[in-house]
């Protein structure tokens, strides 16, 4: 089969993720498009483990690990130092997860993208606090089980809506991914590095422990988010938005949330609130 | 050539003299002058370096971690609740063993809000491994901070170079600002060993067992003893290029005194002045200014003091619980041997004004008093 994913390889398979793990999917993936010319920064979450203890590293490039609030400011001041030491070309990227982003981490990430700092900032949002064993975070979806939302309703709250709070910085660029497609994915990582100014990807990344999946659905599941119209795959652009993955007949949300059994719990009337809600997007979109 | 700076002016203008290559700020009252002197030297291109005006100190210090790991020279400055939002940043960039430089302007930790100048702060960040230097006039706030990025570079720990808040921070003095080459002379270039750079793919901070954790501290802890000795031959050196000599400590008329007052900061000047009084009264005062605290030059201090000494020490500060807190470091750094009494006076409070009458109180109190029953813990005040 044909792709289009360079076939470099950046990331080792002797890393620490659990098996099915979105988050090492999606940064293999996201290497691929970032290229050799990359550094990272990254806080507290999944990631600062499954790199692996020092001095080994499943990482084929450096990685600087900042506290939990400071992804983004980290990588501001990394971008400033290479600036001054005279190396303009080397890309920067921020990689953290959902509590580091949409909660402990949100002033930080709001005072970059206000500066426009020329940084790449991705959050695998693998929607709670995993790496500490679940527990809801700002990102987590209602009617999601959590250790800290435990009980039959799950998390009592809607997501946070981030990509309007990011959206609202007027990014150089944003966009979506999730590693089910990997050739679209592949693509943002190697567009958002041509890119000058604060640039920022959504990553939605399946975990089969917090989730409560199969490991070997990783893919489905990241798949049927899309399919259901759950997860917009989209890009934006110069303040345009683009759907990259226009869904003509999607697939009833069920399939989506009955793979998962942090959904356990929920009832027919929240799954039919759960549809309504995506019709009702989908349907703005239309207009 | 001699300028007249207030002390904030000074620190920003010596960054600029250091070549600093990253600097980074947020505003607080009464460090903001600084911040504002930086942002109008780098839009009038006086200042080449990057300019970073972060959105929280919590931030300012996280690109301090990441412009240093990356291998910049930074500077920041900060002052109070500023210092204390920083908090988890200090550890974690002197952990990094990074020779960031800041400046803190000493300011009362709230609540009760208070602006006024007092030791909380900066003393409060004691165990994260930071150097901390305390300056008495805005002359030795600017030679500090040259001296820091070369100690800092050369034991590879970050430094804090710290003024009192409106006593330095805002009154003018006539300060000898040097030749840019003069200072390039005294301090070169920073080369970092190890950088973060792609061609040369490791990880900064990762994850450490308890064995590689407890050596990496052990190695910071030896490095912290070596400064001892840096900062005292880094002090000769810039004495040698400027004229004006620095060490950890800064004795004034103690070489026939039995009663010293032992103070930091700028009540180091008060404190002269109080000890020319009391000279002049026929007393054998002298005055003991405590140059570093961290490392705490406990090695100097045992070999300054004389069997039967007295030490009044005047502390800006206090730990609930525990009492003045340079009362306590010079009691544990003299234990056991000394044969000298160390007796503790809280002062200053919140900005409390010490005065030279105060301090003449406070010597005499603690001349006269039982040295085999040291004062504890005196809190006096200003009688105005």
């Amino acid at each position: 089969m044909k792709t289009s994913i360079p076939v470099e390889e950046r990331m080792s398979a002797g890393h620490l993720a659990c098996q099915g793990c979105g988050a090492t999917m999606s940064m293999r993936y996201a290497l691929k498009g970032l290229g050799e010319k990359t550094v990272f920064v990254i806080p507290a979450c999944c990631w600062t483990v499954l790199a692996g203890p020092a001095p080994k590293s499943a990482l084929d490039l450096p990685v600087l690990h900042s506290p939990f609030a400071s992804a983004a400011a980290t990588a501001t001041g990394v971008k400033a130092g290479l600036t001054a030491r005279g190396d303009r070309e080397t890309t920067v990227v921020a990689w953290a997860g959902d509590g580091g982003t949409f909660d402990i981490g949100l002033q930080a990430l709001s005072g970059a993208a206000d500066r426009n700092e020329d940084i790449i900032y991705v959050c695998y949002d693998n929607e709670a606090y995993m790496n500490t064993g679940v527990q809801r975070s700002g990102g987590t979806p209602e009617g999601a089980w959590t250790m800290s939302t435990p009980g039959k309703a799950g998390s009592a709250r809607p997501k946070k809506d981030l990509d309007a709070i990011v959206l609202a910085h007027h990014p150089a660029y944003f966009a979506t991914a999730t590693p089910a497609y990997a050739e679209d994915m592949t693509r943002k990582f190697a567009k958002a590095r041509t890119i000058k100014g604060f640039r920022f990807l959504r990553i939605l990344s399946p975990c089969p422990p917090g989730w409560k999946t199969d490991p070997k659905d990783s893919a489905k599941v990241s798949r049927l988010a899309v399919q259901t119209g759950l997860f917009r795959l989209y890009e934006v652009e110069n303040g345009r938005m683009r759907l990259n993955m226009p869904v003509a007949n999607r697939k009833p949300v069920g399939e989506y949330l009955r793979l998962q059994g942090r959904f356990k719990g929920l009832s027919a009337e929240a799954e039919a609130a759960i549809q309504a809600s995506v019709d009702k997007i989908w349907n703005e979109g239309k207009s | 050539m001699k300028k007249v700076l207030m002390g904030n002016h000074a620190a920003a203008l010596a960054a600029k003299l250091a070549r600093v290559q990253v600097a980074v700020g947020y505003p607080i009252t009464p460090q903001t002058q600084a911040y504002e002197m930086l942002a109008e030297m780098k839009a009038k291109g006086e200042f080449p370096g990057e300019f970073i005006a972060a959105e929280s100190e919590h931030s300012v210090m996280a690109a301090i971690l990441g412009a240093a790991t990356a291998g910049a020279r930074t500077f920041t400055a900060t002052s109070s609740q500023g210092l204390a939002y920083m908090h988890e940043l200090l550890h974690w960039v002197a952990g990094s063993r990074l020779p960031a430089v800041m400046v803190d302007v000493n300011r009362a930790l709230a609540a009760p809000w208070n602006l006024w100048t007092d030791q909380s702060d900066s003393l409060s960040q004691r165990d994260t491994g930071w150097m901390q230097f305390y300056c008495s006039t805005n002359q030795e706030v600017l030679d500090t901070v040259l001296m820091s990025y070369k100690i800092a570079e050369r034991v590879m720990l970050p430094a804090m170079v710290v003024l009192d808040g409106f006593t330095l921070s805002h009154s003018y003095e006539p300060v000898d600002v040097p030749e840019q080459s003069e200072v390039d002379a005294f301090l070169p270039p920073y080369k970092p060993e190890v950088v973060l750079d792609y061609k040369n793919p490791v990880g900064f901070g990762a994850l450490v067992g308890p064995k590689e954790y407890l050596r990496l501290r052990r190695r910071m802890a030896a490095d912290m003893a070596e400064a001892e000795s840096v900062i005292e031959e880094v002090g000769r050196e810039f004495g040698a290029a400027f004229g004006r000599r620095y060490g950890q400590l800064d004795a004034y008329r103690c070489a026939d005194a039995r009663t010293i007052l032992v103070t930091s900061g700028a009540v180091g000047s008060t404190a002269r002045a109080a000890v020319d009084a009391l000279r002049e009264q026929g007393l054998k005062a002298g005055n003991l200014r405590m140059r570093s605290f961290r490392p705490f030059p406990a090695k100097a201090l045992r070999e300054f003091v004389r069997p039967g000494m007295r030490l009044a020490v005047v502390d800006r500060n206090y730990s609930p619980g525990a009492g003045g807190i340079w009362a306590q470091e010079i009691k544990a750094a003299l234990y056991p041997r000394s044969r000298a009494s160390v007796h503790g006076y809280v002062a200053g409070l919140g900005g409390g004004d010490i005065t030279v009458e105060l301090l003449q109180e406070v010597w005499k109190r603690v001349d006269s008093a039982n040295a085999s029953v040291p004062v504890a813990e005196t809190w006096v005040e200003d009688a105005r």
